[in-house]
């Protein structure tokens, strides 16, 4: 399954703020553009990224203008989708090899090397940019040590076929209206669907009752409710999105920025945040303890998270700012194609660290009836 | 005379190539499978070295129990569809001239060249409601509109079968080219129909690479993961795909070890009772 490219999960940006002024724009000027460079450096440095789009949009747009700034080459390797990536890093690293220096690594994925120390803790000092990042972007050891930085986020929404959909479904309850059996596509794992997450926010007021057992039982007895509406439980994002594309499966939950950028090249699909808000998910850079080029590593993580680099991710790649939305230029239009002021969906992370075989083995239950 | 044929050492040589390649890459990346299987998998983080049963335990839940049944099951009929379809197939294959063979030939070994991958999603479009067989069906007004015939048990078997078919040709067509014709004709001189000839006498003479062809389809149907997950629902995920998961997605490779053992030992278990229900076969006649 690992035969495409797919991102699974990670951490939130909550309370967006709708400010925007010409002083941001001013301030991102200044963060990005007056800033004194780092002093060239001419190694090479490997950057994993999930393979295919994302991979291919990095190459295009990010890396080339880094090398150029920089002098520090990019050797751009692709990653599988899930867990598959850690465990070859873990692998590699108990050899002392880093297949990778720096990985876009998804939430739960970056809590469990963090947990077996699979990171190399990042110098602060040499990472100024960090502070324009929303404070839960910037992941610390217990210790305080800098262990990962967010990269980018972005949100899974509802997606439908404009063709068999004509108007927009509005709360994510139309994934239980029994008008849509047979119709959806959803993911098939509990840890990057984020479907436990959406059941407690639409029916049950928040995700504050997946602290316990209890509340999580009460939520897989409510999905049981959706599942003989589904068609397909998707691992595969090209799977699902030429089916969402055909309007072979016409609704389920899928990525915003994919959608988005179907959308653009005329294809029948929308992307709609329900009402009770899309679920915020995101990718982390992280880099391995093994790698011989820290110094890059850090070049790197920190150009990206500069603010004129997070808003080119936006408008080149579709993907939400990590950093603070005040600090981009991005225009209200603009930020409304990568985002929305719904508060989102901030998923779960830790259910699937601490109760991680408990919840696979009740979700492989669920879905199969 | 003196014997000139070389003792020793020199004489074993030839074969500690092929032992210490398959000690390589076969038993020592089994072992260490083996070794990983007892190990303690830390919640929220990897594997540590130990030595506990709580892996095997798990599948004393009976939902591994319904998926091991379930991939046993689906790898029979499909390595059975196939056979029972191969088999004849081949024998008129080899019946024609040595020209008109080639291109059947070619188009089995083209079909090898496909991957997994391939022929799943070409499958699931084959047999989908907005572009598959089913508009066809429905354009012939035999069902009232077109509908998706995927992913379910069905589009599963049909797809296994697909992928074992040209194994199975390629493993049979030796044995059934090199059949002396006059086996055949010998039954027909004797009054024997085409049909009763094909299932007394040409079966039962090839017996072992059929025996041999219906073990291999079925170990390769039981190792398919990709299929299961493009053609079918959540109940008909083979044993193969939930070891996929836990191995790449849950990040428990413990697990997912001992789930290949078990498989592994299942399968070893059901080749070794084919043989010796073949073997036992052989012995009465």
């Amino acid at each position: 399954m690992n035969w495409n490219s797919s991102k699974t999960g990670s951490h939130p940006a909550a309370g967006r703020r709708q400010v925007l002024l010409g002083a941001a724009a001013t301030g991102a000027l200044a963060v990005g553009g007056l800033r004194s460079r780092p002093a060239r450096a001419a190694g090479t440095l490997k950057v994993g990224t999930y393979g295919g789009y994302f991979k291919d949009s990095f190459d295009e747009h990010i890396y080339p203008a880094f090398t150029e700034e920089t002098g520090i080459q990019v050797e751009s390797i692709a990653e599988p989708t899930g867990d598959a990536w850690l465990v070859q890093l873990q692998t590699a690293a108990q050899s002392g090899q880093a297949p990778a220096d720096v990985s876009m690594i998804a939430q739960v994925a970056r809590l469990r090397g963090q947990n077996a120390g699979l990171w190399a803790k990042l110098d602060e000092a040499k990472l100024p940019n960090a502070k324009n990042l929303h404070e839960h972007f910037v992941h610390r050891y217990p210790d305080g040590a800098i262990s990962g930085v967010g990269a980018v986020s972005w949100y899974v929404t509802l997606c439908t076929n404009t063709e068999e959909f004509p108007e927009p479904p509005t709360s994510w309850k139309a994934l239980w209206d029994e008008e849509n059996a047979g119709l959806l596509g959803l993911m098939a794992l509990a840890s990057n669907s984020f479907l436990l997450e959406i059941t407690a926010k639409t029916w049950f007021g928040g995700t504050d009752m997946l602290g316990d057992e209890a509340g999580v039982q009460q939520a897989l007895d409510k999905l049981k409710e959706l599942v003989p509406n589904v068609q397909l439980w998707w691992r595969d994002e090209g799977q699902f999105q030429q089916a969402l594309e055909s309007g072979e499966i016409p609704m389920g939950e899928y990525y915003h920025d994919v959608t988005g950028l179907a959308a653009s090249q005329g294809k029948p699909v929308r992307s709609t945040f329900p009402e009770e808000g899309g679920v915020l998910d995101s990718g982390s850079w992280c880099v391995i303890n093994t790698s011989k080029a820290m110094d890059e590593a850090h070049v790197f993580i920190d150009y990206m998270s500069r603010p004129d680099i997070q808003a080119k991710l936006a408008r080149k790649v579709g993907t939400s700012p990590t950093v603070k939305r005040e600090l981009t230029d991005l225009t209200p239009e603009e930020f409304a194609a990568v985002g929305s002021d719904i508060p989102p969906i901030i998923p779960r992370y830790d259910l699937y660290l601490e109760k991680d075989a408990w919840i696979s083995q009740k979700w492989s239950e669920l879905i199969a009836g | 005379m003196t014997d000139r044929r070389p003792r020793g050492l020199p004489a074993r040589l030839p074969v500690l190539w092929p032992a210490a390649m398959l000690l390589l890459f076969f038993v020592v990346p089994f072992g260490i499978m083996l070794a990983v299987s007892f190990f303690h998998q830390v919640e929220g983080g990897f594997y540590e070295p130990g030595f506990e049963l709580a892996n095997y335990a798990r599948f004393l839940d009976p939902f591994f129990g319904r998926a091991l049944l379930f991939s046993l099951w689906i790898s029979v009929l499909a390595a059975v569809i196939v056979i029972a379809v191969a088999f004849p197939f081949t024998y008129c294959l080899t019946r024609l001239r040595r020209s008109a063979q080639v291109p059947f030939l070619v188009f089995v070994l083209a079909v090898l060249s496909l991957s997994e991958v391939i022929i799943g999603f070409a499958w699931s479009t084959l047999l989908s409601r907005t572009a598959g067989l089913s508009n066809l069906v429905a354009w012939a007004s035999l069902i009232p509109r077109a509908q998706a015939w995927t992913p379910s048990f069905g589009a599963l078997l049909m797809g296994l079968c697909y992928l074992g078919f040209p194994y199975t040709v390629l493993i049979l067509y030796p044995p059934l080219s090199r059949l002396d014709p006059e086996i055949p004709e010998a039954s027909r001189t004797l009054g024997a129909s085409p049909l009763r000839t094909f299932f007394l006498v040409i079966v039962p003479v090839l017996r072992g690479p059929l025996l041999g062809a219906l073990i291999m389809v079925f170990v390769f149907n039981l190792g398919a993961y990709l299929l299961p997950q493009v053609l079918g629902r959540p109940q008909h995920w083979t044993l193969s795909v939930h070891i996929t998961d836990q191995a790449v997605f849950q990040s428990n490779l413990p697990f997912a070890a001992a789930m290949a053992i078990f498989l592994m030992l299942f399968s070893l278990a059901f080749i070794g009772l084919t043989m010796v229900l073949g073997g036992r076969q052989e012995a009465a006649r």
